[in-house]
């Protein structure tokens, strides 16, 4: 049976972790390839890199970052954040990231996700969305969760997966940094509605949270940031709270 | 020494990087004689069943991978590497594989999401050294097509999604594998490391 996975995301600027953590068997908490290496350890199922480098002359530090990370994690990792263009995809597969994450850049040019689908394989494109509820419906938002589209997040999910995204990673604006749970109602509603995988993401804040993303969020995978990084639970205390709570995870 | 044969589209990176992490020696290489010149061969595979053909055709290294198998050198086929070993899949229906094994490859049915995309346990259906003790553990797929030889014989491990599909197989020195070892974590870098010892 299917794991359902646990995934720790980095946001990374200008080739180092920031949102500081507080490891501390970690000598440079702001050393990417350390810190990714530390939640290896712990049992992370995938990585995600976000990268949040606003300045482009230094967006090939993140290339090295990839490269350096490839080389010492031997478990699936995504990179995403700023991604235009096919070729910016094929510079971060090639430098050995296993999946590229697209968010802005798909919901401007919706046929990148075929594009990149037809040259690196769906499995590589995971579509990241920024879902904020509107009454009944979830808006999608881009630009880091700063500009309103006037696109509806179920809807885009299914168009996704049409034009060929390989996952969807949904993050809700409204639960995202509360620590209050994930949203559930939006990551069931999308879940039920496509066939690929859904990643879960936002508002994480205890263990019972990861349970009800998958159990009642239909949700295929979890993804978080801050229970992670300031160290409240590792990986491993997750997983060993959803087996003996009958969920099936790679311990 | 390890020949990872590039075929222009796998992911010989990773399985690279998860063998110099291991100390083994290894070149990446489209040349058909640095490919029978090397102790073992190592295949991995992305893309379609079809496009990996075309590509071994173009790139003339089915000779060379037949040899390898028919001398009984050390061989590992991972995802599509694995595949291709088969007569023919429902991928690319028309294209002939390498038929090393009698068999085909089919799709999953869409009871599940497809691809499967993520980790799975495996079962371990003989004895062998490359997986022993690893029964249960899990390991990374992301796949459409699994394959159904007809030889039982030769099935290694099998895992469960929606239904029981073969996952691993091996006959003397060669071994193929649904799941992607070099990205499996300590289990799948074991792996790796036995058949480069082996």
């Amino acid at each position: 049976m299917l794991a359902f996975r646990i995934i720790p995301c980095m946001d990374v600027d200008a080739g180092r972790v920031v949102k500081g953590t507080r490891f501390v068997n970690i000598k440079d908490a702001g050393d990417p390839v350390e810190l990714a290496r530390e939640y290896y350890v712990q049992g992370a199922d995938e990585l995600v890199f976000l990268d949040i480098t606003a300045s482009h002359e230094k967006r090939n530090i993140l290339i090295e970052v990839v490269r350096k990370v490839a080389k010492q994690i031997f478990i699936p990792f995504t990179v995403g954040g700023g991604i235009r263009a096919t070729e910016d995809m094929r510079a971060i597969l090639k430098a050995g990231a296993d999946k590229v994450s697209i968010n802005t850049a798909a919901v401007k040019k919706p046929e990148l996700i075929t594009e990149g689908a037809m040259k690196f394989g769906s499995q590589c494109i995971v579509i990241a969305i920024d879902a904020k509820r509107n009454k009944n419906s979830w808006d999608v938002y881009i630009n880091g969760g700063r500009t309103k589209t006037e696109k509806d997040a179920v809807e885009w999910a299914i168009e996704a997966e049409r034009l060929g995204a390989g996952e969807i990673l949904l993050t809700s604006m409204d639960t995202d940094g509360t620590k209050d749970g994930f949203d559930i109602e939006l990551t069931k509603t999308i879940s039920e509605k496509i066939g690929i995988p859904v990643i879960a993401s936002g508002g994480a804040g205890t263990l019972e949270h990861f349970l009800d993303a998958g159990k009642k969020g239909k949700a295929d995978a979890a993804l978080a940031a801050g229970i992670f990084h300031y160290q409240k639970y590792a990986v491993r205390d997750i997983k060993k709270y959803l087996a003996e709570r009958g969920v099936c995870v790679r311990e | 020494m390890i020949a990872i044969i590039d075929y222009g589209a796998g992911n010989v990176a990773s399985v690279k990087n998860a063998l110099d992490f291991l100390k083994v020696k290894s070149i990446i290489t489209d040349d058909p004689k640095k490919i029978l010149l090397a102790d073992k061969v190592l295949f991995p595979g992305v893309g379609s069943f079809g496009d990996t053909m075309k590509s071994l055709r173009e790139k003339r290294l089915i000779p060379a991978i037949k040899k390898t198998i028919e001398t009984n050198k050390p061989f590992l086929g991972i995802c599509l590497g694995l595949q291709v070993l088969f007569e023919e899949s429902e991928e690319s229906p028309g294209i002939e594989g390498l038929g090393i094994f009698k068999g085909k490859v089919k799709r999953f049915k869409k009871k599940l999401k497809v691809p499967q995309i993520g980790w799975n346990s495996i079962v371990l259906e003989k004895q062998d050294g490359t997986v022993q003790g690893l029964n249960n553990k899990f390991f990374y797929f992301v796949h459409s097509y699994y394959v159904v030889p007809q030889d039982k014989s030769i099935i290694l491990t099998t895992t469960d999604y929606g239904g029981i599909f073969v996952s691993g197989i091996s006959k003397e020195n060669i071994y193929a594998f649904q799941f992607h070892p070099e990205k499996s974590g300590d289990d799948g870098l074991e792996i790796l490391k036995r058949f480069a010892r082996c």
